[in-house]
């Protein structure tokens, strides 16, 4: 198994939404992130005074996934994130040990 | 009874007049007439300006702040509100707006403590078609807004405790005097100074003590290294609505009866309202190559406070050039001038207020119309009537209200200081003053 967090923009969380539903992901979770990357930040101007904003807003999304639709999933997220611009995010892929649905008990690949 | 719809500028020779009448009217056993459409006009006027404070300024300054200080910010407005109107109905009114007799050119009478002699029938001789109820809260809008515009440049750091002694003090000694010089009776007035709604009175008046205010504060911790963005623009831009839709009542509310000075006011308003928010864009757009909505409503306001004392002297022409000339000047001042010198007026009041009031005031003398208003301004104003003296008269006003302003609000605050303290303490200011102050803070 492996999670797969991808930092993208947030307009484009319906779309990678959408196609993660359709290779058969049963879940994600979904947080409200700041930073940076090779977009830096940008200036905003109030009456005059220029503030540096380094850190931008974007969507983290966590996906855990069974080793055979890892390349599926980087797949989808890639295309569908993608907008060819400067700060379109990045996808880390991470071993998992272990997965547990609570309600139920059951472990990894049933869990998931 | 015709001259009593002359607007209260000419008040300082209707003082004299009206006292007349009202002993003239004792004599024949007839109370002065209520005028029931003068009274629903200042009725509706008098909630349109206690609106412009709460929620409007409120909102408006709330917004600028950082999300630490939100709540604090808008508890200064709410605090003013109420504890100026508590001080009006002790002594504020009596002080800024009933005879003073022997000194009655300096301050007002003390009659009026508690509105002891307001009963239901009484009219005020500055306004006696309306009930003097009616128009003592009026003024008492006026009173609770002027103070509370102050707060613009002490944000962020004052405590909650120095506001309110600050507010208390300031509307006594500083407010109700220049109101009274203005337009309770005073020597401002009587001179023949033109300020329709509160140019000096109200504004350049908070403007001043914002700037000396500021100056004794000293800056906020991290002016310059810290990011002090606005929090929420969404509510400035909506305190920024309230306060001009309030505005009618407080220009077109200043004819205290509901006739043409008000119409005309009104008009003015919102032509200068509109051209001063265009004006601060532009030169923004110009110079920062961006048009902000910060902009947009800094330049509206702006242009309420140039307009104001010009309202209703001013003919629509006078309202646009007043307009134009005030979204670039207090662009000016809050943008660069700021930055040149260094004083640190969180929210501008001095900059917009202080800054459109004197400007406002001087346009006033330059513009003002004899065909628009014949009997608030008899001699007309410079450009149109000839009248150059006018300019003259309100150097005086602009220069007495800026020099005895600055030096009262200098007292005050010394006093306060040296009791309780005026500013927080540097973690307090570094956390916030909501959870420090007040206890609380915006979830979400």
């Amino acid at each position: 198994m492996k999670l797969i967090t991808a930092i993208i923009k947030p307009f484009k969380l319906d779309e990678v939404r959408e196609a993660l539903s359709a290779l058969g992901v049963q879940g994600m979770t979904v947080t409200e992130v700041k930073g940076y990357g090779r977009q830096k930040g940008h200036t905003e101007i109030y009456r005059g005074a220029e503030y540096a904003v380094s850190f931008l807003p974007k969507l983290k999304i966590e996906v855990a996934v069974k080793l055979e639709m890892v390349e599926a999933v980087i797949e989808a997220i890639t295309s569908k994130a993608k907008t060819g611009q400067i700060g379109d995010g990045k996808i880390f892929v991470t071993p998992l040990e272990q997965v547990v649905r609570i309600r139920t008990g059951e472990i990894d690949g049933d869990a998931l | 009874m015709q001259i009593f719809k002359m607007n209260r500028a000419c008040i300082g020779a209707l003082a004299g007049i009206g006292a007349l009448v009202a002993s003239a009217g004792a004599a024949f056993a007839a109370a002065p007439k209520i005028d029931t459409g003068d009274t629903a006009w200042m009725l509706t006027s008098t909630a349109l300006v206690l609106m412009m404070t709460i929620p409007g300024l409120a909102l408006f300054y709330g917004g600028m702040v950082r999300k630490k200080n939100v709540l604090a910010t808008l508890a200064q407005s709410f605090g003013a509100t109420c504890i100026i109107t508590v001080l009006w109905m002790i002594i504020g009114y009596s002080i800024a707006f009933t005879d003073g007799g022997s000194h009655n050119a300096w301050y007002g009478g003390f009659k009026y403590f508690f509105l002891i002699p307001m009963g239901i029938n009484a009219t005020s001789s500055l306004a006696p078609t309306i009930p003097e109820s009616v128009y003592m809260c009026f003024q008492m809008t006026f009173a609770i807004i002027t103070p509370a515009l102050i707060a613009g440049a002490l944000a962020d750091r004052m405590k909650f405790s120095a506001f309110m002694w600050f507010m208390s003090l300031w509307l006594i000694f500083v407010y109700c005097p220049i109101a009274h010089w203005v337009w309770g009776g005073g020597w401002l007035g009587s001179l023949g100074a033109l300020d329709y709604a509160g140019g000096t009175v109200v504004h350049l008046n908070a403007g001043t003590a914002g700037l000396v205010t500021c100056l004794m504060l000293g800056k906020r911790v991290g002016l310059g290294t810290e990011n002090m963005a606005p929090h929420n623009l969404v509510l400035s831009v909506i305190g920024a609505s309230l306060l001009w839709v309030g505005w009618f009542g407080f220009n077109a509310g200043s004819a205290v009866t509901s006739n043409v000075n008000a119409g005309m006011a009104m008009a003015a308003t919102q032509i200068a309202t509109a051209a001063a928010s265009l004006s601060w864009m532009g030169a923004e757009w110009i110079i920062a190559k961006k048009p902000s909505i910060l902009g947009m409503i800094s330049g509206a306001v702006a242009g309420l406070v140039a307009i104001t004392p010009a309202s209703g002297f001013v003919n629509p022409t006078g309202a646009l050039i007043i307009g134009l000339l005030a979204g670039a000047v207090c662009y000016t001042s809050a943008v660069w001038v700021k930055k040149a010198i260094g004083y640190d007026d969180a929210l501008d009041a001095w900059g917009v207020h202080g800054v459109g009031g004197a400007l406002g005031a001087m346009l006033t003398g330059a513009l003002a119309s004899k065909a628009i208003n014949a009997g608030g301004a008899p001699n007309g104003g410079w450009l149109l009537d000839g009248n150059g003296h006018q300019m003259l008269l309100q150097f005086y006003d602009v220069g007495a209200t800026f020099v005895y302003c600055a030096f009262g609000t200098f007292i005050i605050l010394k006093l306060i200081d040296l009791v309780i303290g005026l500013r927080v303490s540097h973690d307090v200011e570094v956390e916030g003053l909501d959870i420090n102050l007040h206890g609380e803070t915006v979830h979400g």
